[in-house]
């Protein structure tokens, strides 16, 4: 379980502070999907980069199945936005998939099949000896998340993943996230500011409101489990909610500006 | 309308050939210029006569001692350079501290020559191979430095909480992410060190006289062997020459991944 309680950020450089998060109090259960959407700028990667233990937070607390996060917390894999720089360039997709598992200290046999299996379920197997830099995005991005999936984690954290593809890509990824979340029954926390996006990928949506921040609203997507890209998407259901969705957005960008 | 041009046979031509045919092209020169009398033989001798000597020398014991005395003094020189540049690079470019801190003194003490401290090296091991050793390697820890410092800065911030995030320990980290960061600057580091070890070392060896080429050099100069002392310094042109190539290639091989070696990738 992930909880947030009163958290708060203010960045301070000589006499200036630009309070970027005010007070934000939410929580994930294990093993739900939850997205996080906000107007851009709205500090969605500083408030991710708290949760990762990346980032003191000037007030508030951090739990991670009951412990505070005071550092990157164990069974935690973040996938970032900049696969091209979150990859090592010098070393194969295979290495850099098998680094962290070294790190954690996992046999070599696991580590081999763990290997297989992660890069086998974002459909790149054959890639292993490719450098990141030979694939294009998509796959880059697919990397970054086969080596977070290797890597066994209870909570994984995405911070825009996907801002950089293709729409195309970005659809297909989509989906492998559904299934990858549904198959290891991990518990994802998703950062976005693609509206469609976190209605269809999430079971529940918090919105943010924009800087300092808080939460704006929050609303549970009782769509199917099953979800597709042509017919989710043109649901009623799902209409509806990224209507609701967009206007607490607009409406957090219009507070801001008063 | 358009037609086919022929091909230029100059821009068409192999680059290592016209390189070979520009150096036979200036052996000519040296040739002919003191033959035809525009230079006095007694200082630029004909490139056959030098060559004459080189061969002569080529069979003198002394002469490969003295070759691989500048070799020895210039491999230990830049040897140490090298690893007391890499960590004290490493250890000060990670901790910004020590960066502010030393940043007024490396800028003071970087440019003064290694030729001004010549009196030093004699005052502290006379004309023994110390005295080059420390000119050499005075001169080239900065080179290597410098460098390291500057790759330790250019470190991905996202690579590095990449590494963060899955908790890599310290030491796998400065393994991991700001070894391989670091290591093209390290390379143009120990590049560029290994020139300046070499002149360095010749410098030494002519001035002070510790013993190689640069002291078989002013020897030559002094007995009024001018092909001889010609002869020696087409090997020290030669020895820079495999140096730079060896580094060359030694940086080819163990930075394919970079994009200055990879080149623009179609993906």
């Amino acid at each position: 379980m992930l909880e947030v309680k009163g958290l708060r950020k203010v960045y301070r450089s000589g006499s200036r502070e630009v309070e970027a998060l005010r007070d934000l109090t939410f929580t994930v259960d294990n093993g739900d999907l939850v997205c996080l959407v906000g107007p851009s700028g709205c500090g969605k990667t500083t408030l991710l980069r708290c949760i990762a233990g990346l980032l003191d937070p000037t007030a508030g607390d951090v739990r991670v199945n009951g412990k505070a996060v005071d550092g990157p917390p164990e069974g935690m894999a973040v996938v970032f936005q900049e696969y091209g720089r979150s990859l090592f360039p010098w070393m194969s997709v295979r290495d850099n998939v098998e680094l962290p598992l070294k790190q954690k200290k996992v046999a070599r046999a696991r580590r081999t099949e763990l290997v297989e299996q992660s890069l086998d379920a974002v459909g790149l197997s054959g890639s292993e000896s490719a450098y990141p830099w030979q694939l294009s995005g998509g796959m880059q991005q697919r990397v970054a998340i086969a080596r977070a999936v290797a890597y066994e984690p209870q909570t994984l954290l995405m911070d825009e993943p996907f801002a950089a593809v293709d729409a195309q890509t970005r659809a297909d990824l989509e989906d492998l996230v559904r299934r990858l979340w549904k198959r290891l029954g991990v518990t994802i926390l998703f950062v976005t500011h693609d509206i469609d996006e976190s209605v269809y990928l999430g079971q529940r949506v918090v919105m943010l409101s924009s800087s300092p921040t808080v939460v704006q609203d929050e609303l549970i997507i009782d769509l199917p489990a099953e979800r597709d890209q042509l017919t989710t998407r043109a649901d009623p259901a799902f209409i509806a909610m990224r209507t609701r969705v967009y206007e607490q957005i607009q409406a957090a960008k219009k507070n801001a500006g008063q | 309308m358009t037609t086919a041009r022929p091909a230029n046979p100059v821009r068409s031509g192999n680059p290592a050939l016209l390189g070979v045919a520009g150096l036979a092209g200036l052996l000519l020169v040296i040739e002919l210029v003191p033959r035809i009398g525009l230079v006095d033989e007694r200082f630029l001798p004909p490139a056959s006569t030098i060559a004459g000597a080189l061969a002569d020398e080529a069979s003198d014991a002394a002469f490969w001692a003295a070759l691989a005395d500048t070799i020895v003094a210039w491999a230990i020189g830049l040897a140490v350079a090298v690893v007391a540049g890499v960590l004290a690079g490493l250890v000060i470019g990670s901790v910004p501290v020590l960066r502010a801190l030393t940043a007024s003194t490396v800028e003071f003490l970087r440019p003064i020559p290694s030729v001004a401290l010549i009196p030093l090296a004699v005052l502290m091991y006379g004309t023994d191979l110390g005295s080059t050793l420390l000119l050499v390697c005075y001169a080239s820890f900065w080179q290597v430095l410098v460098q390291v410092l500057y790759g330790v800065a250019d470190v991905d911030p996202v690579a590095f909480e990449t590494a963060k995030s899955f908790r890599f320990s310290a030491w796998a980290r400065i393994r991991h992410v700001l070894w391989p960061t670091a290591l093209p600057y390290v390379f143009t580091g120990v590049r560029l060190a290994a020139s300046v070890a070499l002149v360095l070392a010749i410098t030494a060896e002519l001035v002070i006289g510790s013993p190689g080429l640069g002291k078989e050099i002013a020897v030559a100069q002094s007995s009024d062997a001018v092909p001889t002392m010609y002869a020696l310094v087409v090997v020290t042109g030669l020895l820079g020459v495999l140096i730079n190539l060896l580094a060359r290639t030694g940086e080819r091989r163990l930075l394919a991944w970079h994009q200055s070696v990879r080149g623009e990738v179609p993906v």
